[in-house]
């Protein structure tokens, strides 16, 4: 059986903690430039351009694009014929966060109990989903999620008969409400089906989804550009200042659901939408 | 909209008259940092009719929690936070002498009605744009609570430090004309 120390994991972690916070994806990227041609705001333009310049910004000189630099929320996908030595997972995970976010200059921004409110100051725990996979590799996937962009995410446990209306509504009066808050441009992630809390996760691994891709289902494929061009008829801008580019992207995952129900769920991304991912 | 007005802290009634929603603006001088965890203990002060740990008149509060400084850097990246999370403290430092508030995203009615009752204006930085912004930042020294971290009270020198004028003495709300503006129905 193929062997995996904690020390690869620990280090592992810690690298994609920084990178992720630094390098911005060429596709969230390129989705700016194209919307800034065809943004009819001056000031809307502007202000992507300021987000396009920081990018480069934090790209060469190694720092976060954002001050927030998130909670560390990790995807695991663990082969089944790999074995892992040396230690326990779960701590091999928050140890390579603790020291990404030490070593790389990030904020912590994680209080250790939601009432008390007294920062843990090495930005752990780590919000973590591990799925056994098949095959002998180990996959570990971050996305840390800023407050501004997660505070303006919603589920909604709708009934069956308010069908795809009820989606499209849900969906557009999520991101109306939300205005400049989260930081548009946004990228939106919407979950449709299985339980309460599978729908919100379905919601947030559409966010990992390439920007411009689309769901392979044609009924989802053409209610993500439908929405899309919705959204951006809002007319809430970058930032809430006013502006036809309030969002880069729509991206819905779906899953069973039960005959009673049809939840929905909307978790909504700033443009700094960070991501990367390691395959060990 | 293209020139940008140049002013300084602390900001007087009269500045704060001349700005209009949509202008933008180069801010040199001082503004303080504070987020949710200050704001409430530094109203808690106002409460108990203390003194504040800096004097709030005349000047401006940016809502940011700055990542921390690189070696031989003044500050980390320092964009912006919501807004929306200080209404109900910010009509509170108005009452004080605050006469400005820089974030993201819009404030509420009742910020709203103090900013015109006291003149006092609120800009927009782009949030996100934290590395950029970072470079107009070119003092910081730390004020207060210390023990919060990111949250700690710190005054910042800035210079050109680029935002807009979101909402002003008036009752102009960009957040509202420009939405309305570049809706398609």
């Amino acid at each position: 059986m193929r062997q995996i120390s904690i020390e690869k994991i620990v280090e592992a972690v810690r690298q994609i903690s920084m990178s992720a916070a630094y390098d911005l994806g060429k596709d969230v990227v390129g989705a700016i430039e194209k919307a800034k041609n065809v943004e009819e705001s001056p000031v809307a333009r502007g202000i992507l351009d300021q987000v396009l310049e920081n990018s480069k910004i934090a790209r060469n000189e190694s720092v976060p694009m954002c001050q927030d630099t998130g909670f560390a929320v990790l995807f695991v996908e663990l082969g089944q014929d790999l074995q892992i030595v040396g230690g326990d997972l779960n701590a091999a995970l928050n140890e390579g966060v603790r020291q990404g976010y030490k070593d790389g200059y990030l904020r912590k921004s994680i209080v250790g109990d939601p009432l008390e409110r007294k920062n843990t100051g090495d930005n752990t725990p780590a919000v973590v989903h591990i799925n056994i996979v098949p095959g002998d590799k180990m996959k570990i996937i971050i996305a840390p999620k800023g407050g501004g962009s997660e505070n303006m995410s919603e589920v909604k446990m709708m009934k069956p008969s308010d069908g795809i209306q009820g989606v499209r509504d849900f969906v557009i009066d999520r991101v109306r409400r939300s205005g400049g808050n989260p930081c548009p441009p946004i990228i939106v992630g919407v979950g449709v089906g299985g339980t309460f809390e599978k729908c919100a996760l379905l919601a947030k691994t559409a966010l990992l989804r390439e920007v411009g891709s689309r769901n392979p289902n044609k009924l989802y494929a053409d209610l993500e550009l439908e929405l899309l061009d919705k959204i951006n008829k809002l007319g809430i801008g970058p930032q809430g200042l006013g502006g036809t580019t309030t969002a880069l992207d729509v991206h819905i995952e779906t899953f069973p659901c039960h005959i009673a129900s049809l939840p929905v769920a909307v978790n909504t991304q700033c443009h700094a939408a960070r991501h990367k991912e390691i395959v060990l | 909209m293209s020139n940008k007005k140049s002013i300084t802290t602390p900001l007087t009634d009269d500045v704060v008259m001349n700005l209009r929603i949509g202008d933008e603006v180069l801010i040199t001088g001082t503004v303080y940092s504070a987020r949710d965890a200050a704001h409430k203990r530094l109203v808690e002060l106002i409460d108990k009719g203390e003194k504040l740990p800096f004097d709030p008149k005349g000047q401006i509060i940016y809502f940011v929690g700055p990542s921390p400084s690189k070696p031989g850097k003044v500050i980390g990246s320092a964009g912006p936070t919501t807004s929306y999370r200080m209404n109900a403290y910010t009509p509170r430092m108005i009452e004080v002498g605050l006469k400005g508030m820089i974030g993201k995203g819009e404030m509420g009615a009742e910020v709203m009605a103090k900013m015109k009752e006291k003149k006092a204006v609120y800009f927009a930085a782009v949030g996100g744009a934290a590395a950029l912004i970072a470079k107009s930042i070119v003092g910081n020294e730390l004020v207060a609570y210390e023990d919060l971290g990111a949250e700690a009270v710190r005054k910042l020198t800035v210079k050109d430090f680029p935002a807009i004028v979101a909402m002003d003495c008036f009752g102009g709300n960009i957040y509202k004309e420009g939405t309305a503006k570049y809706e398609k129905k």
